[in-house]
């Protein structure tokens, strides 16, 4: 089939839903077959509701319905060999790999003083050691493969500091030392790294309550509608928007992804609505 | 027509050869009619041959052969009335404006006791005043048609100080400064701003630049600083359009105030 990505097979780890569900459609409407890993579980220190087995399924479904074909694993990326085994079970069945979007993440608050370990540790292991299982367990597969592209999922947060995030903070500007380093060692076998940059995205993720109290602790709890905080999630942009949509990312990671971007490693590319540029 | 700039309209500068006409082209395979400008004359402070009228003329037939239209006209980006009436024009023949290429650019290498007067000021003037000019002839239109993508030809000399290059790295650096500034002015009106920063392009400027390797060989510790991480000498014209292409599109309506390096890694070493 014709398609930007055609012929190709992306590894995407948390696929169940939001950023990674989005990312396996876009990859799939422009050809590729996808290899998903997700929780599909809920990690104590989080405060909303993670991803289901349903979830799961239901990206499966979706990626199906574009005769593309998917390997779908219910693993954790903190636990390096279920990384492992999920995808080398996907190359097997796939024949290969070119693309990785390493975007599975947690999201929690609390400022550093008041912060406890287990909401430290918890963070660093999904988003930062994550990626890191992520990348190692697909680098020999890139190799195999005489090429690729990683895309590694940060935040602004990974580029600019967010009071009450410091944990948050902390891994995603880790990541970005981790794709820059991925992208030294690994150019000589034309595998590019980069990294993405969202800014708030509209997704289970932000849009919850425990996320409405921190962008309206001043609120009553019955003022914290998706409008109201939306007006505030707006003054972190540039462009007048309060969030974007996952596909404004996975259209990134496409690009990133494609053959298109053959010549681009090392890139830190923000979809903020000019949230860093402020 | 489908594509991925399908009907959208984008005014180019330096489109008579290299990474202008690359762009002109890749935009018009997706959809976009252009609006081209270039100064299609030499200068006494650059050493290589700069675009002719006929380069020009083969643009607009590379873009015609696309079944798409395009307004081309012998401008130069110092003279700000020149530019805007070429825009005004292009604009008031092809019905709005939605991306402009700010690409015209100029090169000359000497070490820092050899840039004279003139060379400074040309490559000043052209560089980083004839973006700005390029910028302010294009806002009002893109504002007129409630948005749009400006992408500014930035290059590695704009993030790293390459030596040899201080007028180039100057003005290729001070594009990135305006760039930011309008990306914050103009984002109220749904205007994207964002910068390109090519590594060393196959291109007649890319490849005129004679006389940097007796340089290096002068001081042989600088030399790294121009080496890609990829094992690549020089991009293609395309690889930086390919780029262009995705922050004109739709796909990047969120994206404003990148510095988007098309460099092979060669400003991560």
């Amino acid at each position: 089939m014709a398609g930007r990505v055609a012929g190709k097979v992306a590894f995407i780890t948390g696929a169940a839903r939001g950023q990674g569900r989005s990312h396996a459609i876009r990859l799939a409407q422009e050809g590729a077959d996808i290899i998903a890993v997700d929780l599909a579980g809920q990690i104590g220190s989080v405060p909303y509701a993670m991803s289901t087995p349903d979830d799961l399924a239901e990206t499966v479904k979706e990626v199906e319905a574009l005769d593309r074909r998917i390997v779908a694993t219910q693993a954790d990326v903190r636990d390096y060999a279920a990384v492992k085994a999920a995808l080398d079970d996907g190359v097997a069945q796939l024949g290969h790999l070119d693309i990785v979007s390493a975007n599975a993440g947690i999201f929690s608050f609390g400022t550093m003083e008041e912060l406890d370990e287990t909401h430290w540790q918890d963070m660093i292991d999904v988003n930062l050691t994550g990626v890191w299982h992520a990348a190692k367990a697909a680098i020999p597969h890139l190799r195999a493969a005489g090429g690729g592209s990683m895309i590694l999922t940060s935040s602004t947060a990974g580029l600019m500091a967010i009071p009450n995030t410091g944990h948050y903070t902390a891994a995603k500007h880790g990541v970005v030392g981790l794709m820059r380093t991925l992208a030294l060692e690994l150019a000589p076998d034309m595998i590019r790294v980069n990294s993405v940059h969202p800014t708030s995205v509209d997704t289970d993720m932000i849009q919850n309550s425990a996320t409405y109290e921190l962008f309206g602790a001043d609120l009553p709890v019955e003022q914290r509608t998706r409008e109201v905080l939306g007006s505030r999630f707006q003054e972190l942009n540039a462009l007048p928007i309060p969030w974007v949509e996952p596909v404004d990312i996975s259209n990134a990671v496409l690009w990133l992804a494609s053959d298109e971007a053959r010549y681009v490693t090392g890139v830190t590319l923000p979809i903020d609505a000019g949230s860093l540029t402020k | 027509m489908a594509g991925r700039v399908a009907g959208k309209v984008a005014f180019i500068t330096g489109a008579g050869r290299g990474q202008g006409r690359s762009h002109a082209v890749r935009l018009a395979e997706e959809g976009a009619d252009i609006i081209a400008v270039d100064i299609c004359r030499d200068y006494d402070t650059v050493s290589y041959g700069m675009s002719t009228e006929a380069d020009l003329a083969d643009t607009v037939k590379a873009v015609e052969s696309l079944d798409r239209r395009i307004i081309a006209t012998q401008a130069d980006v110092r003279d700000a009335a020149a530019l805007n009436a070429a825009v005004g024009d292009g604009v008031a023949q092809l019905g709005h404006l939605d991306i402009v290429c700010a690409n015209a650019g100029v090169c000359t290498v000497q070490a820092w006791h050899e840039v004279t007067p003139a060379v400074w000021q040309d490559t000043l003037d052209t560089n980083l005043t004839g973006v700005w000019n390029t910028m302010v002839a294009c806002a009002p239109h893109l504002i007129a048609a409630g948005g749009g993508s400006i992408i500014c030809t930035s290059s590695t000399a704009g993030i790293k100080g390459l030596p040899f290059l201080a007028p180039y790295v100057a003005a290729k650096h001070g594009v990135v400064g305006i760039a930011r500034t309008m990306a914050n002015e103009l984002a109220q009106h749904k205007i994207r701003v964002n910068t390109v920063h090519p590594t060393g392009v196959d291109t007649p400027m890319g490849t005129g630049l004679g006389g940097l390797n007796p340089l290096i060989e002068r001081d042989q510790n600088l030399g790294p600083i121009f080496m890609n991480t990829l094992p690549v000498e020089m991009v293609d014209p395309r690889d930086i359009s390919n780029a262009v292409l995705f922050l004109a599109s739709d796909e990047a309506q969120y994206v404003t105030g990148l510095e988007f390096t098309i460099d092979a890694g060669n400003t991560i070493r």
